[in-house]
């Protein structure tokens, strides 16, 4: 299997930049999920890390090798496609030989090889079928399939599962995670789906505008994201941003005051804020939970917010209560089980300080110090 | 609300479907009428022709002298071939050229591809005949007359740049990740053209097909400037020398000219199934 290293790459149409200054190092047998919002660049990449776009500067290795200027072929590189793009005039059999024939392996390999992988991936019963014979998961593992018998160094995935039904995605997500365990093939998946990303990856890199605005692993991400674009791109449904004044500021430790008017003091680094300076609290959805004391006094280190509920969503498994707040700020809470709380109920949702999320002027976040969070990084 | 409707709307239905039957059966029938004339007369006698055109041929009228002379004539079946030989290698050659042209156009991003694509459109506007005289002066300087070449030259030229642009039309509609799934098969830009895209725009080739062979086993014009000697005479031309100026040989004409039909009628149909066969399979997805 192979090490991937891109070094400074990036990527412009004329003038324009689509892609700036990706450093990313992926390594033997890992699997890499790059996520982010449509335009932002993943699919690119991937379709440069692959070869079929050219890199406008910097550097890609695959295992030390530089090979910007090599063609697909030479670089050991399988891709699985969105719409699959099975050849539609050639049996199951024929598509996933193709390639094969291409570089010469002989007949006999060929036959081996491709009914190893079918056997692999349950497909061996319809090797004589033509692509449009088949399920959309069916054709999404011939599409699998396409890519392993070239047994690659590096496999490509341009969001694979994103044409399938939503059940028949789950299972082959799960599928394509006991793939990568038991190929050990390194990986190099794209995605916009959060969950597919959080799932799969060994190591998520969110991507936005053209950068990679934080590489890391699943919990990195959602316990100490970089900045306010990851904390909200991570987390289902997104993260509550309010606003907050500083009170006080140390390595340890931030005061603040919230919009509401509540004073807290979170444990965070500090040490960049000054005082008076304007920053922004995220509270993820599921840190909030309903507490009694409507109405009464703010106690002090407190993170309580009074509101009125403007809607209620029963999932089942859990509840999303949206309470506006007097000053019309939107909170989401969501709690196991189920609710009795109701529409245009007057209600109080509280979060620990320990849980607390904050992000500079700019959007950066300041390092979150509770000891049990720190232990994810 | 819908009850009250339903026959209305049916009535209307069946009104507009009478339409279009009415046209489409009217213009098939003047379309069909001469072919039907030449094909009935063909199998009459010189009297019978001249005594009831449109009449069907009686057993008093009915002779096969006109394809019996057509058909003994060895010079009739060297005609024939000439034909064959001048439509065929045009086709092969207008639909593998265009087919590649119309790949290099859509395909690759090149310095000058948009100018190449306007002066191809451009050949479809201005009729080749235009260029008759210069024509027949580079073929004299190339000492092409009365040769073959010379003929499948003009006719190469004639239909390239509809076939580019029928062909590029439907190269635009195969999906860019079928080429680079085959791209990173390590497929070469070769083999993707013949063994990924040509199977998959069949149904675009047959069309271009057929709409470029019968205008070139038609055409009567440039036999007649380019290649009208004995040797290289094409079947449309050779059915002139029954025309006399004094006495013209109607059996002869027109059992020629119904044979002249026969090979264009099998291709077309060869063609046309091929072309509804490639649409009904849905290729891509």
């Amino acid at each position: 299997m192979a090490q991937v290293e891109l070094s400074k790459i990036s990527k412009n149409y004329g003038s324009q930049p689509v892609l700036q200054d990706i450093d990313l190092r992926i390594g033997d047998g890992e699997l890499v999920v790059l996520v982010g919002p449509s335009g932002c660049g993943k699919s690119t990449l991937l379709r440069m890390i692959c070869g079929l776009e050219d890199i406008s500067g910097g550097e890609l290795r695959i295992d030390g090798v530089v090979v910007n200027d090599l063609p697909p072929m030479q670089r050991g590189i399988a891709m699985v496609f969105q719409s699959y793009a099975l050849y539609p005039h050639m049996t199951v059999r024929g598509n996933m030989a193709f390639g094969l024939k291409i570089q010469g392996a002989g007949k006999a390999e060929r036959d081996e090889r491709v009914v190893a992988a079918a056997k692999a991936l349950h497909i061996d019963h319809l090797l004589d079928r033509l692509p449009r014979e088949l399920s959309g998961g069916q054709r999404q593992r011939v599409a699998i399939g396409r890519a392993i018998v070239r047994q690659p160094r590096l496999f490509l995935f341009d969001e694979p599962l994103s044409n399938l039904d939503a059940a028949l995605r789950v299972k082959t997500r799960i599928e394509l995670a006991r793939l990568h365990r038991e190929l050990a093939a390194t990986m190099v998946y794209v995605t916009h789906d959060q969950v597919e990303a959080m799932t799969l990856g060994d190591r998520i890199v969110v991507m936005h505008a053209g950068r990679i605005q934080q590489a890391g692993t699943p919990l990195e991400l959602y316990e100490h994201p970089a900045n306010r674009f990851v904390a909200s791109f991570i987390g289902s449904p997104t993260i509550n941003v309010v606003s907050a004044t500083v009170l006080s500021a140390n390595p340890r430790r931030v005061g603040l005051e919230l919009q509401g008017g509540a004073v807290i003091d979170v444990p965070a680094d500090g040490s960049r804020l000054q005082l008076g300076a304007r920053v922004e609290v995220g509270i993820r959805p599921e840190h909030l939970g309903v507490v009694a004391g409507h109405g009464s006094a703010q106690l002090a280190n407190d993170c309580r917010f009074d509101g009125e509920v403007t809607l209620v969503e029963q999932l089942g498994e859990s509840h999303l209560i949206y309470l506006r707040l007097p000053d019309g700020v939107e909170l989401v809470a969501r709690s196991a089980g189920h609710t009795k709380v109701r529409i245009g109920d007057r209600i109080a949702l509280r979060a620990e300080v320990e849980r607390l999320y904050l992000f500079d002027g700019a959007g950066v976040a300041c390092r979150r110090l509770a000891s049990d969070i720190l232990a994810a990084a | 609300m819908s009850q009250i409707s339903t026959p209305a709307r049916r009535a209307a239905g069946i009104g507009r479907a009478a339409l279009v039957h009415l046209t489409l059966g009217g213009y098939s029938l003047l379309v069909l009428f001469p072919i039907v004339l030449v094909l009935l007369n063909s199998f009459k006698t010189r009297q019978g022709i001249f005594d009831d055109p449109l009449g069907l041929p009686t057993a008093l009228t009915l002779t096969l002298s006109g394809y019996a002379k057509v058909m003994g004539d060895a010079a009739m079946g060297h005609m024939f071939l000439n034909s064959a030989i001048v439509t065929g290698v045009a086709l092969a050659a207008i639909l593998l050229l265009g087919a590649m042209a119309a790949w290099g156009l859509t395909e690759y991003g090149f310095r000058g591809n948009r100018l190449l694509s306007l002066f191809l459109a451009f050949g479809i506007m201005v009729p080749i005949r235009l260029g008759s005289v210069a024509i027949l002066q580079t073929m004299v300087a190339l000492n092409l007359v009365n040769t073959l070449t010379a003929l499948v030259l003009v006719y190469i030229a004639q239909g390239l740049p509809l076939a580019v642009m029928i062909l590029s039309e439907f190269m635009h509609q195969v999906p860019q990740e079928l080429k680079d799934a085959a791209r990173c098969d390590g497929v070469g830009e070769y083999r993707i053209f013949f063994q990924v895209v040509l199977p998959l725009i069949r149904p675009a080739i047959a069309t271009v097909a057929v709409f470029t062979m019968v205008p070139i086993w038609n055409d009567l014009w440039f036999p007649l400037i380019l290649a009208p000697s004995e040797e290289t005479q094409t079947i449309t031309l050779g059915v002139q020398q029954f025309i006399g100026q004094y006495a013209t040989d109607w059996n002869g004409v027109l059992a020629a000219l119904s044979l002249a039909v026969l090979p264009i009628l099998v291709l077309y149909a060869l063609f046309s199934r091929q072309l509804i066969r490639g649409i009904t399979a849905g290729a891509v997805k």
